[in-house]
């Protein structure tokens, strides 16, 4: 649209038979841009938009599919359901415990593992490479694997060593930890630190990767330590970093079924909200419960979503003030 | 720790202060920080880091053993991978690849992987088709208010799954979609669609405004300014972005759970089939996460630069 047409139609009256064909076809080209997009738009909104606003009216109804004779309307009897439920609450404890723990831990480690892959050594680009592994295993198959091959209490990886390793000292009484039925929900949290802690090492060697260097070197010429670096330097840059890969991870794993569907199928304490839900509707076939429940981890979600989306806000920000 | 040389360089001056300064900096050697010297040359990028280099390998190595373990078990009979002490050195044979592909056992891998492999590669091709025009719309002709656009989409990403799941399996259930490689197809396509809207966003800002110009000028449509000038440009970062969803929709477990079954079952539901197994198939499950996670490997490595921008939404480059 050229600069002409468009001072016709902001002058609006003064000129009004050019000015409803400029209109005509300011509107046509304003179509012409949005029409690319409209597919994926709408498509999105069907597909995402309407199940979700089914789930919010499901969970004000009472609906088992055993008994649809008493299907209706429930007001906030699942909702106070979904609260006042041993299991259920259960389930929301383990899921905050769940998503703290690995995130926290992840992140840790990332930073660590960052850190050393900032630097230059030999074979650093394979090191990379070894260490993203953990992540692209299929979620299933690496909780298959830490069930059977490594966590099994009499033929795991993990006995295996410690069995090995006492008798390199002449003992055969090894301890024989069986973490999966002792320690279940620990069973979990650790594998989902192994698969989550590439993601946050890939997160923050970017956000590393993209520090200024030259206030670094300045502070080095003022004779800061590199501890004193780190902690005024590198640590702020990092922040914004540290925080996404915190609340993306959060929002991933708040999510997460695989591991806790693989390894311990929900049992002692282990269920979190997805696999409580997966489990209201697939076997008791409580639909208003489960919708309620999958309300709350919504709920739930956007609370840490608010903060996701303001940190990746900055950051898009800074990208498109490039 | 070992990178300082206890022949204390020659520059550094005497006295307590230097002998100070020393020992504070050796506590923090790992870092890979060069302990002698002096000014600029102390963190030279191009230096070796020995310290920081063993450290990285020992961590790469414990997080990667668990992965080379499942490769060697899958290699071992059955009788060998199950042992305590871990047999390390055990013969090699490919029993469990043949006991897992069917040779004796009579259930097929084949039917799930092909199922992926369709959900992954034709839900991947719809993303393409509904992403790109979108991503086109909001990078190179921005439309009015696009940023809130971009946030819509986002938004439905951070809306978990499990939310949605119930009214999705009861509408398949009405409109017979259950057990139907078409309706996965499609709810995969939604999975995938908000990412790669995303990440090709930032892709295609990286089209330069002069070409679309001139291709505007010689009148070329929509369509062929896409194929003809940004597909060219964007090619890598349309690989990528492929990629990352065929990776996701290869790994999603719980909508295909719930909304496939005998007909169109995926492989990571045929995959469940093993979570109870016993000691005895312990070869057979490790042939089997192999087999599974292969494609996602090469996929992954193969777009690892990208993969980190893909799971991040695009928000991190």
């Amino acid at each position: 649209m050229t600069s002409a047409t468009a001072r016709v139609v902001r002058k609006g009256h003064s000129a009004p038979k050019p000015s409803k064909d400029a209109r005509a076809r300011e509107r046509a080209t304003a179509w012409a841009r949005r029409a690319p997009l409209l597919p994926a738009l709408i498509f999105l909104i069907i597909v995402t938009q309407l199940p979700f606003a089914a789930t919010l009216i499901i969970s004000f109804m009472n609906w088992n599919s055993l008994r649809p004779d008493q299907t209706g309307f429930a007001g906030f009897s699942n909702y106070v359901e979904v609260l006042t439920n041993a299991d259920l609450r259960q389930a929301i404890f383990t899921t905050i415990i769940l998503t703290v723990s690995v995130v926290l831990a992840s992140l840790l480690i990332g930073l660590v593992l960052a850190l050393l892959l900032d630097k230059k050594f030999i074979g650093r680009g394979l090191a990379r490479t070894l260490l993203i592994a953990p992540f692209l295993v299929v979620p299933v198959a690496a909780a298959l694997v830490w069930k059977h091959a490594l966590l099994n209490p009499t033929y795991g990886l993990f006995n295996g060593t410690l069995t090995w390793i006492w008798s390199l000292f002449g003992s055969n009484t090894p301890p024989q930890p069986d973490l999966l039925s002792q320690a279940p929900l620990m069973a979990v949290i650790l594998s989902l630190v192994w698969q989550w802690t590439p993601f946050m090492m890939l997160i923050l060697l970017a956000g590393l990767q993209s520090r200024p260097m030259d206030t670094v070197e300045a502070a080095q010429m003022d004779g800061a330590s590199p501890w004193e670096i780190f902690r005024h330097l590198t640590l702020p840059h990092l922040r914004q970093y540290l925080e996404l890969g915190g609340l993306l991870g959060a929002i991933y794993i708040v999510q997460n079924f695989d591991a806790v569907f693989t390894l311990t199928s929900g049992g002692l304490g282990t269920a979190n909200l997805p696999y409580s839900i997966y489990q209201t509707f697939y076997f008791a076939n409580e639909y208003g419960l489960a919708s309620a429940t999958g309300v709350v981890v919504v709920i739930g979600t956007i609370i840490v979503a608010t903060f996701a989306l303001r940190t990746v806000f900055s950051l898009f920000k800074k990208e498109a003030a490039r | 720790m070992s990178t300082h040389t206890p022949a204390a360089p020659a520059n550094t001056p005497p006295g307590p202060t230097a002998l100070n300064t020393g020992s504070r900096r050796r506590g923090f050697a790992w870092f890979g920080f060069k302990m002698s010297g002096r000014g600029k040359s102390r963190m030279d990028p191009t230096r070796n880091n020995t310290a920081a280099g063993i450290a990285a390998w020992l961590l790469a190595l414990l997080f990667v053993a668990p992965v080379l373990w499942m490769i060697l078990t899958s290699f071992h009979a059955e009788t060998d991978a199950a042992t305590n002490p871990p047999s390390l050195f055990a013969p090699l044979t490919l029993d469990a690849y043949q006991e897992f592909f069917g040779a004796s056992s009579g259930v097929s891998p084949w039917p799930p992987l092909i199922n992926s492999a369709t959900a992954s590669v034709l839900s991947t091709v719809l993303v393409l088709v509904l992403a790109i025009p979108a991503a086109y719309a909001l990078s190179i002709r921005p439309i009015k208010k696009w940023t809130d656009v971009m946030f819509f989409f986002l938004s439905t990403k951070m809306l978990p799954i499990v939310a949605a799941v119930l009214p999705l399996f009861l509408f398949a259930k009405t409109i017979g979609g259950l057990d139907n490689i078409w309706f996965l197809i499609l709810m995969y396509t939604s999975m995938n669609l908000p990412i790669a809207v995303w990440m090709m966003r930032s892709f295609l800002a990286e089209v330069p405004v002069e070409m679309l110009e001139a291709s505007q000028i010689d009148g070329a449509g929509l369509l062929l300014t896409l194929r003809a000038v940004v597909a060219p440009v964007a090619m890598p970062g349309i690989a990528a972005t492929a990629l990352i969803c065929f990776i996701f929709s290869w790994n999603e477990l719980l909508l295909a759970r719930v909304l496939t079954g005998v007909m169109a079952g995926t492989a990571p539901v045929f995959l469940t089939g093993f979570v109870s197994s016993q000691g005895l198939f312990l070869a057979k499950v490790c042939a089997a996460a192999v087999v599974i996670s292969l494609p996602v490997l090469f996929a992954g490595f193969a777009a690892q630069d990208k993969l980190v921008q893909g799971l991040s939404l695009g928000a991190v480059k």
